[in-house]
């Protein structure tokens, strides 16, 4: 457990004190959603109606962004064979930097959401269940995108390849977070339905993907 | 980085130890005397009280732009100049900048609330003050991703140069995309139907906020120095070892 | 304890490595592993590290502790130094001993004193370990094996950028590990320094893609200390 604990806490410090992590994700995410109203014009009522969906999207993208130097930095390093060594499962300590990844780029997303959602005119219940979907949903994102991660890593390319490769696997996260988020603020579904499915989708990530990450891992970096 | 560098730096660092505390002298009795003209000018006839956020809102409107001003001109000083104090000035300028164009826009949106109904609006002067601020957020993500200073104010100096070449165009793009679109609602700052009773403290208050500007930036650019010492003194120590 | 390997064979990326190689050390001794680059010196440390399954042969660990693979049982040094440049020296060091022990407190924070203090980086423990020269990244990184007791070190090349007074260090640290009834494996091309340690030359004629490399000198491997 210790060993686990201090492997959060170096991968969280690491992130904070490089500017890379928790601000870049947040300004892509500012960005994207900036971008949104110039190509579809400033029509307050198109954007209120799509805007869970802008702030979802946006935040997909954003929390991809960092995830391809999850284990490469390790790699580079020489970190990685030692963590691979180690006594904890590999599992384990998948579940323990993807979470130290979350917390760092994933969660200052959803502390963000609600300022960007100002932007798109949504009203309080629309913000609030876009926050809640997030925060729920996010997670899953992580635990999808290590998959990824560790694939780019195994196979030494980075870059375009991790997008690329987890986008597809993310559409059900992204159904049914939208769907919601849309269920909360205009109906007619109830949001109960949608939620609980986007909540067994990350509980289910949070198992495959730490597993398709570590058997990656323990049978790509020979 | 060697020890020769830091000779200009440490005349720089005297001379805002003696300039500082009389900035913040002026500054403070700006605000004071800017503040009361603020409290004590007439509401306006339509907008109410709410018209008094124009106070702060459009000198830091103004210095959002400056600041990118000075750093262009520090820019200039990097690349082709090449003054040790330049890209200190410019790495310093590029969160007050941000800071004030936060500020444009909070208080912005705020003012704005009672006459559109919502928080914010796609209108044109926003959204190009928005851009402004995204470019200063890029700005200090390139400034603290890069870990050699003088690579990362080369970078950024160049960076710096292409904005403020690019944002009339920014501006002018936004300004044709509003238009095309027919917005509700404009925030009105036109020149002539301003009174002359909210010109004076509107003045005092772009003069308080430039003042404002100045102390931090100076202060900024001496702890900045002091940073880099710190560094230079950590690796000398290094090398001692 | 004994660390011993029959007849292993290593392929990589479909090259035949090395094949049927076999080794013993016992503790307190030390196995030197030399030849020409590409022979398959790192090859092996990684492989008795766990970090390369063997394409055949096996790896065998006696009177070590039956709960533990080798590679959990053993500290591994390779080319690259695990540190993080936005890390002190403190916090790096901090990070593996609490990471490889999985327990906290008094004594770790004692080993980690101990630790930098014999790599000579005490001084240093506050800075950014971004500051450091390649010496002193590699002195941090083998800072480790002392703050950390286990009973095999294996070391590939662990002289890189080190002057000759860490040199002679790591040679004492060493010959200490060694009389503490620890064993050693390292990959080198100078001397280490260590008087009675076994060698074992890996042959470097698989470059020609005929015959795998062998071992060719297996002699004084079991050497009393």
């Amino acid at each position: 457990m210790t060993a686990l604990s201090a492997l959060f806490a170096r991968d969280a410090r690491v992130a904070i004190r490089i500017g890379g992590g928790a601000m870049m994700g947040v300004l892509f995410f500012l960005a994207v959603v900036t971008l949104v109203p110039f190509a579809i014009g400033p029509d307050l009522a198109l954007l209120r109606r799509i805007g869970p969906a802008i702030l979802w999207l946006g935040a997909l993208l954003s929390s991809l962004l960092a995830l391809d130097r999850l284990f490469a930095n390790d790699h580079e390093d020489g970190s990685l064979d030692l963590i691979l060594m180690a006594r904890p499962p590999l599992e384990l300590i998948v579940i323990t930097k993807a979470l130290a990844h979350w917390v760092t780029t994933g969660l200052p997303l959803v502390v963000a959401a609600p300022i960007l959602g100002l932007f798109l005119n949504l009203d309080p219940a629309a913000l609030s269940a876009t926050v809640l979907t997030l925060l729920v949903g996010t997670p899953a994102l992580t635990f999808i995108g290590v998959i990824g991660a560790a694939l780019a890593t195994a196979l030494r390319r980075g870059g375009l390849l991790l997008p690329v490769l987890v986008l597809p696997l993310t559409i059900p996260v992204l159904i049914f977070g939208v769907a919601a988020t849309n269920a909360a603020a205009v109906g007619p579904m109830p949001f109960e339905t949608p939620f609980t499915i986007l909540c067994a989708l990350t509980l289910m990530s949070g198992v495959i993907g730490p597993f398709a990450a570590a058997a990656t891992l323990r049978y790509g970096m020979e | 980085m060697a020890l020769i560098d830091l000779a200009n730096p440490s005349r720089f660092v005297a001379l805002v130890g003696r300039v500082l505390p009389w900035l913040i002298v002026a500054t403070v009795i700006a605000f004071a005397f800017g503040l009361r003209e603020s409290y004590l000018a007439p509401d306006d006839y339509q907008q109410g009280a709410t018209v008094k956020i124009m106070f702060i809102h459009v000198p830091n409107a103004w210095l959002s732009m400056f600041a990118w001003g000075v750093m262009s001109i520090a820019a200039l000083g990097t690349l082709v100049w090449r003054h040790p104090l330049a890209d200190v000035a410019a790495k310093c300028a590029a969160p007050l900048g941000a800071a004030f164009t936060l500020l444009a826009l909070v208080t912005g949106s705020l003012w704005g609330r009672p006459m559109w109904g919502t928080y914010w609006v796609w209108d044109a002067r926003l959204t190009s003050v928005l851009v402004l601020f995204i470019m200063y957020l890029a700005l200090i993500a390139l400034w603290r991703t890069v870990d050699d200073q003088n690579r990362a104010g080369r970078a950024a100096a160049v960076l710096t140069l292409v904005g403020a070449v690019n944002l009339p165009i920014i501006k002018f793009s936004v300004d044709w995309w509003n238009t095309l679109h027919q917005p509700a609602s404009v925030l009105r700052m036109g020149g002539p139907t301003i009174d002359r009773s909210l010109l004076i403290p509107l003045a005092v208050m772009a003069l308080a906020f430039a003042l404002l500007f100045v102390t931090l930036h100076l202060a900024a650019m001496r702890n900045e120095i002091m940073r880099r010492r710190v560094r230079t003194l950590m690796l000398m120590q290094a090398e001692r070892a | 304890m004994k660390l011993s390997g029959l007849d292993l064979t290593c392929i990589r990326g479909g090259r035949r490595v090395f094949s049927e190689l076999s080794f013993s050390v016992a503790a307190g001794t030390a196995l030197l592993l030399t030849g020409p680059n590409g022979a398959g010196k790192s090859s092996l440390l990684r492989m008795i590290a766990g970090l390369i399954r063997p394409a055949k042969g096996s790896l065998m660990l006696e009177g070590g502790d039956p709960e533990l693979s080798v590679g959990e049982q053993s500290h591994y040094v390779g080319h690259q130094d695990p540190l993080k440049p936005a890390l002190t020296v403190t916090e790096n060091l901090v990070f593996w001993v609490r990471f490889l022990n999985g327990k906290a407190g008094v004594s770790a924070a004692a080993s980690i004193e101990q630790g930098l203090d014999a790599v000579g980086l005490a001084d240093l423990a506050r800075l950014p370990a971004g500051y450091l020269s390649a010496g002193q990244r590699r002195r941090l990184s083998l800072a480790r094996l002392l703050a950390v007791p286990r009973p095999i070190w294996l070391l590939d090349e662990p002289t890189t950028a080190l002057d000759a007074a860490s040199r002679d260090r790591l040679r004492r640290v060493m010959l200490d590990h060694l009389s503490g009834g620890g064993l050693i494996v390292a990959a080198t091309h100078g001397p280490l320094g260590l008087v009675e340690a076994g060698q074992l030359r890996l042959g470097g004629s698989s470059m020609d893609g005929e015959e795998p490399a062998r071992p060719e000198d297996v002699d004084a491997v079991d050497a009393v200390p």
